[in-house]
């Protein structure tokens, strides 16, 4: 029985463009993949300097190679090339240093891996009202989704701010999974979860022997999110001390792990969440201004679900068509009374809420139709009382008119309500009910206001 | 008097991989199959739109470079200039090969062109 002596033909038999480059950046070997993709014959490239095979982006002024030297660490990054047949070919480049047998770089390999299928697919996410795993067509979500590919594609902090439940995780995996750096870990730390004492080391890593107890070395979130996304959740609960060491690594983008003199050049974007007002902590000095302003690059909210309107329905059918399925049942639906109990519901917990509300009710059900009986019990008891929640103007004016009969007069109260406070401006008075225009056009035509 | 121009987009001093990538170009002033003249242009912008325009109006014969995308190529060709693409190789010993009637699509030129 013959031994296993890896060769570079093994390289053939794996379905991604890899390219061999030796220290001065010539070709050293393609493998079959990179051949097809590229066009190329492979058995001409050798020798050639990598630029005019791979032809990226890249290869013009931003060479990994060129930028970090020695200390070049794993880089992945989107980019596009020319093939030799003239097709323009968008990819994905991973590109990692080969160490010889003394820890020194002999050489790179980088992994082209061809993106023309998976922007197709998200092409058809844009016609579907949906981006990654968000669902929602009213003005507010309609924005963010235009706004996220723009978001995604560069490598600035971003700011998620919105009540509990509307979706901020979902929205930074979104962002993730559509930037660049999207096969790089995306590593999730939440900053209320984890005891102060030991966040520091959580984040930042330690040494062995930083502290008593510390009997090996630990990396860190930022180091296992190295060429990847790190998900700073609640970051209104970041202690001051580690918002400093925070703004220091957006600085220099460098960590330096506890009880370690060494720093360690991070790759590393970040995004934070948060539901609390970090202007009025910023006031309070419960949060560092200068951070505030360093991670306000880019700043997305998420509207509640209560300014949504529209959405509404169409996050309800997603849950109970998605969650009957699972449970393996036919739920068709609603019915007309169990939808006007929803429609009157302020859902303090946003689309969280909703999702359980939906479980429960499928659980519940047993026939095609979901009807008030199969709703939680405090629906039915009347809204719930959220001390110190958010005040917002469809709240304010659902106070009002809570001595209305049925929903149709509140809804004609409430379109009147917000054509006053925005003037007659009908763009207005719909933004503020979390309407289309179409939508409050429509309803004022029903109600012959 | 027989004179032709030919355009070559560089990169350093040698052919650029990609036309859309550079705004560098060199014209080179040939009359009875021999180099008279090359002058570098730098164009405002890297594209290959900027690219086709600026031979259209220098009244470019002939482009050789590295990889274009085919929509460009077919509109230069549309537009009677001939293109040899997927070129690699230092410009001199490029204009030497094409002026000695030998240059095609996908040479490298000098078997021992090492970038």
């Amino acid at each position: 029985m013959g031994t296993l002596k890896p060769t570079f033909d093994l390289l053939d038999a794996i379905p991604m463009g890899i390219c061999l480059i030796d220290t001065s950046k010539r070709v050293v070997f393609m493998n079959r993949a990179l051949e097809g993709l590229s066009g190329w014959d492979r058995s001409r490239v050798q020798g050639l300097k990598c630029f005019n095979i791979l032809r990226q982006k890249a290869c013009f002024g931003e060479c990994p190679l060129d930028q970090q030297g020695e200390d070049l660490k794993e880089v992945c990054f989107e980019s596009d090339t020319i093939s030799f047949f003239r097709k323009r070919i968008p990819l994905r480049v991973t590109f990692s240093p080969i160490l010889g047998e003394r820890g020194e770089v002999v050489g790179y390999i980088e992994c082209v891996e061809d993106l023309r299928h998976s922007i197709g697919k998200s092409a058809q996410w844009d016609r579907s009202y949906r981006f990654g795993n968000i669902i929602g067509k009213s003005p507010g979500m309609e924005n963010i989704f235009r706004l996220l590919p723009l978001v995604a594609d560069t490598d600035s902090p971003v700011l998620i701010t919105g009540e509990t439940g509307t979706g901020k995780d979902l929205l930074a995996e979104a962002i993730h999974m559509a930037s660049p750096r999207s096969k790089g870990p995306f590593v999730k730390v939440n900053c209320g979860a984890v005891p102060d004492t030991l966040l520091e080391s959580e984040l930042f890593g330690h040494e062995k022997g930083a502290f008593t107890g510390a009997v090996e070395a630990k990396p860190g979130r930022f180091r296992l999110a190295h060429n990847g996304t790190l998900y700073l959740t609640e970051i209104g609960d970041l202690p001051l001390p580690l918002q400093v060491k925070l703004l220091t690594f957006l600085d220099d983008k460098v960590i330096y792990p506890l009880g370690g003199s060494k720093g360690f050049k991070a790759n590393v974007r970040i995004i934070a969440a948060t539901h609390r007002d970090l202007e009025g902590m910023a006031k309070e000095g419960r949060f560092r201004q200068d951070l505030l302003y360093r991670l306000n690059v880019l700043r997305l909210h998420l509207p509640p679900l209560r300014e949504r309107g529209e959405d509404l329905k169409l996050l309800v059918d997603y849950f109970v068509k998605h969650l009957s399925l699972k449970a393996r049942k036919g739920i068709k639906g609603l019915s007309n009374e169990a939808w006007d109990i929803l429609r009157s519901y302020e859902f303090p917990g946003n689309v969280r809420e909703l999702r359980n509300i939906i479980e429960y009710a499928v659980t519940i059900c047993d026939g095609p139709t979901i009807s008030p009986s199969h709703l939680p019990t405090y629906l039915l008891e009347g809204k719930r009382e959220e001390p110190g929640a958010p005040q917002i103007v469809a709240s304010q004016m659902l106070e009002r008119v809570q001595g209305s009969n049925n929903w149709t007069e509140m809804e004609k109260v409430m379109i009147l309500e917000a054509l006053l406070k925005a003037k007659g401006k009908k763009s207005k008075a719909a933004e503020l009910l979390g309407w289309g225009r179409s939508t409050l056009w429509r309803k004022m035509k029903e109600y012959g206001i | 008097m027989n004179h032709i121009t030919i355009a070559i987009p560089i990169y350093g001093q040698s052919v650029a991989p990609r036309v859309d990538l550079t705004s560098e170009v060199v014209l080179v002033l040939v009359e009875n199959g021999k180099k008279e003249d090359e002058r570098l242009f730098v164009l405002p912008q890297a594209s290959s739109e900027e690219f086709c325009q600026f031979v259209l109006k220098e009244g470019v014969k002939t482009v050789i470079c590295g990889g274009i995308e085919e929509e460009f190529l077919r509109y230069l060709e549309w537009k009677n200039v001939e293109v040899i693409d997927n070129v690699i190789g230092k410009v001199p010993d490029v204009v030497e090969r094409y002026l000695k009637g030998e240059l095609k699509t996908g040479d490298m030129v000098g078997h021992e062109y090492q970038g």
